[in-house]
């Protein structure tokens, strides 16, 4: 039997979702609704004129082969993102929780790459793998290996997809060990005398239970996957070489931004809605089956 | 998200407004200078309001050439725009094709009753910014043109003779060779990969970079830059490349720092990159015209500019527009402009100014200054070295960029990448031209 609580009439309900309705319409619903009208047009980048072309802007994206790239290189940049963030996260919260002593210095420390902008980020770790000047690839020539991101695709994606997931470790961070403190000392004490060793105490107790805030860190990481790493990518590679860290989101920005095509920009965020939206039904439907509350 | 964006940006824009409290009539100047160039820019302001009582100059720096032309366009659909624009050369086509957006410079001048002489002005600077009669759309402002800059010190330490003939590309080949044996590893580099090896290496040897006199002739315009003369080339750098002998650094101006810090021998950049240089380099260094290939029968012609134009934006009142007619003439005076000229690189854009900076002595005392002058003025410009106009420029440089680091990689040969620019360029001028139909 589900549980309800009820209220009596309308108007107190109402009015206490009000805000939340109003923040929605006018920083979500509307936004989308005029994403969604601008789409259909071509318009002059000083709204002068515009140009109704129906689905024109469409056929033009989904006929374009960079265009369909940038679904791979999506799929590709937010999946290691999203793995690259989570796992060691995972792994710092789980020796964080084990530590007796100096908890409070270490979560400190962890937590504070995440107080650095993206574009300051990308900047830091555009320095240390500056193809020149940078100390990291200087250390990778001395061992033989010539860095050179701005002409390989494949050590672009690399850099790009490490300083993406930086930041965002100490994020994950937090949530783990805050979930890692909620499960319940007796229940991994019950285990350990039945005599159960730490990484399989970890993986048949720990991580079942903690399984809300994987779930939701997955969710929130591909989100921030999708939209958020633009500030990196722009300062790190701008979408190069060849287009091959161009992820949707960056696409977006430099067709309507640096391009001043608004018409194929709308479009693309119209995609990217549709594609997002697919995503999130795709994971509550078939990975929260997995999640116990 | 995109409106959301949008909104974002006008809101900051307009917070950023300076108060308006005074009598005199105020003109918003914005440009997309920082660091030396921005403090030169402000001392002409400064100049021209302490020269007069009746307007007020308020110069505001708007970011890089793409923000500060992003932020004035956000800024005209939110009616906040300011009287002057700066907008880069790759620009124009989209300002010109916003008609109801802008006001011609010409137009302004006559208005106003200004002194205005069009004929001043050295025709491969204004040519870029004039519409088929000739009549100056937008202002000059900061015009360079790409020349090559030598590391003299390097030539000697490779035994090589600093004062080698590289007037061609032919001769360039053998001293990368001799540079590549004597160790060097960045025997050449570059900046801005596609003004100066496909822009100006077209105008340079008089073939189109595109159709339609390189867009200024009208906007159903097609790229032009897969013939036989940019192959060839860019199969030569490519090589190059292949063998160690040219350094890719970026995409902007990325090589500058290899080469002031004495890394590379050679360098292909703008003739701006005068002050960087001379303020850096610790080595000594001389500036070269830029190479051309020999046998072609009209090189070497001329090359054409890069920098930015100021636009008059549209919608202001008659009194503001005096005062940009005022500011505009004070740029352009003699002294003002010469001074410019010498302390920046950039071209001049009067010949009375390139005249007086001569006259001064600046050449002698600076040698090489005036390459860049030279080899923009000793020929008159043909259809294909006038300059290039087209729409979404921006956007298909970047396209550029791409498939010339496909070839620097090695992944495509210089024709495939060409053929392939050309088409996925042509794509984004048939937007262009149905956005502005």
């Amino acid at each position: 039997m589900e549980k309800r609580v009820t209220f009596k009439g309308w108007k107190l309900p109402f009015l206490l979702i009000l805000p939340q309705v109003i923040v929605s319409a006018v920083f979500f619903f509307y936004p989308a609704g005029q994403a969604i009208y601008q789409s259909l047009f071509i318009p002059d980048p000083f709204g002068l004129s515009s140009r109704f072309v129906g689905l024109g802007n469409f056929e033009y994206l989904f006929s374009n082969r960079y265009y369909l790239a940038s679904f791979t290189t999506t799929a590709v940049f937010s999946v290691l993102v999203t793995l690259c963030s989570m796992i060691p996260a995972l792994f710092l919260a789980v020796m964080a929780d084990r530590l007796v002593k100096g908890a409070g210095t270490y979560r400190t420390l962890l937590i504070w790459p995440y107080a650095i902008a993206p574009a300051i980020a990308g900047v830091l770790w555009l320095f240390m793998f500056n193809t020149r000047i940078g100390i990291v690839s200087w250390y990778l020539g001395k061992l033989g290996y010539d860095w050179n991101h701005v002409l390989n695709g494949a050590e672009a994606m690399g850099l790009v997809v490490v300083a993406s997931s930086w930041g965002r470790i100490s994020y994950n961070f937090l949530f783990f060990f805050a979930a890692l403190q909620a499960v319940p000392k007796s229940v991994i004490e019950a285990a350990a005398i039945d005599g159960a060793r730490f990484w399989r105490r970890f993986f048949t107790i720990v991580l079942p239970l903690i399984s809300p805030t994987l779930f939701f860190l997955l969710v929130v990481n591909v989100v921030y996957a999708f939209f958020e790493t633009f500030g990196v990518i722009h300062t790190i590679t701008s979408g190069g070489p060849q287009q091959s860290t161009t992820i949707l989101v960056y696409k977006v920005f430099s067709d309507g931004f640096v391009g001043q095509d608004l018409g194929s920009s709308a479009a693309q965020s119209v995609v990217l809605l549709v594609v997002v939206g697919l995503l999130s039904v795709a994971q509550f439907k078939f990975i929260e089956k997995r999640v116990h509350y | 998200m995109k409106n959301f964006a949008i909104g974002a940006m006008i809101a900051g824009t307009t917070m950023l407004s300076p108060l308006v409290a005074s009598a005199q009539t105020e003109v918003q100047f914005w440009h997309a200078f920082s660091g030396r160039l921005a403090e030169l820019v402000d001392a002409q302001v400064a100049d021209y309001n302490a020269s007069q009582g009746e307007y007020k100059v308020i110069a505001t720096s708007k970011g890089n050439y793409s923000e500060t032309l992003n932020a004035g366009i956000a800024a005209f659909r939110a009616g906040e725009h300011p009287q002057l624009l700066m907008v880069f050369e790759v620009g124009t086509a989209t300002m010109m094709g916003a008609k109801g957006a802008t006001k011609p410079v010409f137009e302004v001048m006559a208005n106003a009753g200004a002194d205005f002489d069009q004929d001043a002005y050295i025709g491969s600077v204004k040519g870029y910014f004039t519409d088929t009669d000739g009549q100056m759309l937008s202002f000059p402002f900061n015009s360079s043109t790409p020349v090559l800059w030598v590391n003299r010190d390097a030539l000697t330490a490779a035994g090589i003779d600093p004062d080698v003939d590289l007037s061609t590309w032919n001769k360039v080949g053998p001293v990368l060779d001799q540079l590549k044996t004597a160790g060097s590893t960045c025997p050449l580099t570059t900046a801005w990969q596609s003004w100066i090896h496909l822009e100006n290496l077209s105008a340079y040897h008089n073939v189109p970079f595109a159709s339609k006199d390189n867009g200024f002739a009208g906007v159903d315009t097609e790229l032009a830059f897969n013939s036989p003369l940019q192959v060839a080339h860019i199969q030569a750098m490519g090589e190059w490349a292949k063998d160690g002998k040219f350094f890719y650094a970026g995409r902007r101006n990325e090589g500058g720092a290899n080469f002031r810090a004495g890394e590379c021998a050679l360098f292909t950049e703008s003739s701006a990159g005068y002050a960087g240089i001379k303020a850096e380099a610790k080595f000594g260094f001389d500036v070269r015209p830029l190479p051309y290939w020999e046998g072609v029968a009209d090189a070497p012609l001329n090359t054409i500019i890069g920098g930015a134009s100021l636009w008059v934006m549209a919608g202001h009142e008659d009194a503001e527009y005096k005062g940009v007619a005022g500011f505009l003439n004070y740029l352009a005076s003699t002294p003002v402009q010469a001074q410019w000229h010498q302390d920046t690189g950039y071209l001049p854009i009067t010949t009375a100014a390139g005249d007086a900076t001569r006259a001064a002595g600046f050449y002698d005392a600076n040698p090489g200054t005036d390459i860049a002058v030279i080899q923009m003025t000793k020929n008159t410009p043909t259809a294909n070295s006038k300059g290039i106009r087209l729409g979404n420029f921006d956007q298909i440089r970047t396209i550029i960029d791409e498939e010339l680091e496909a070839v620097w990689a090695g992944d495509k040969d210089a024709q495939a990448a060409l053929d392939s620019a050309v088409s996925r360029g042509d794509e984004l001028l048939r937007r262009f031209e149905a956005a502005s139909r």
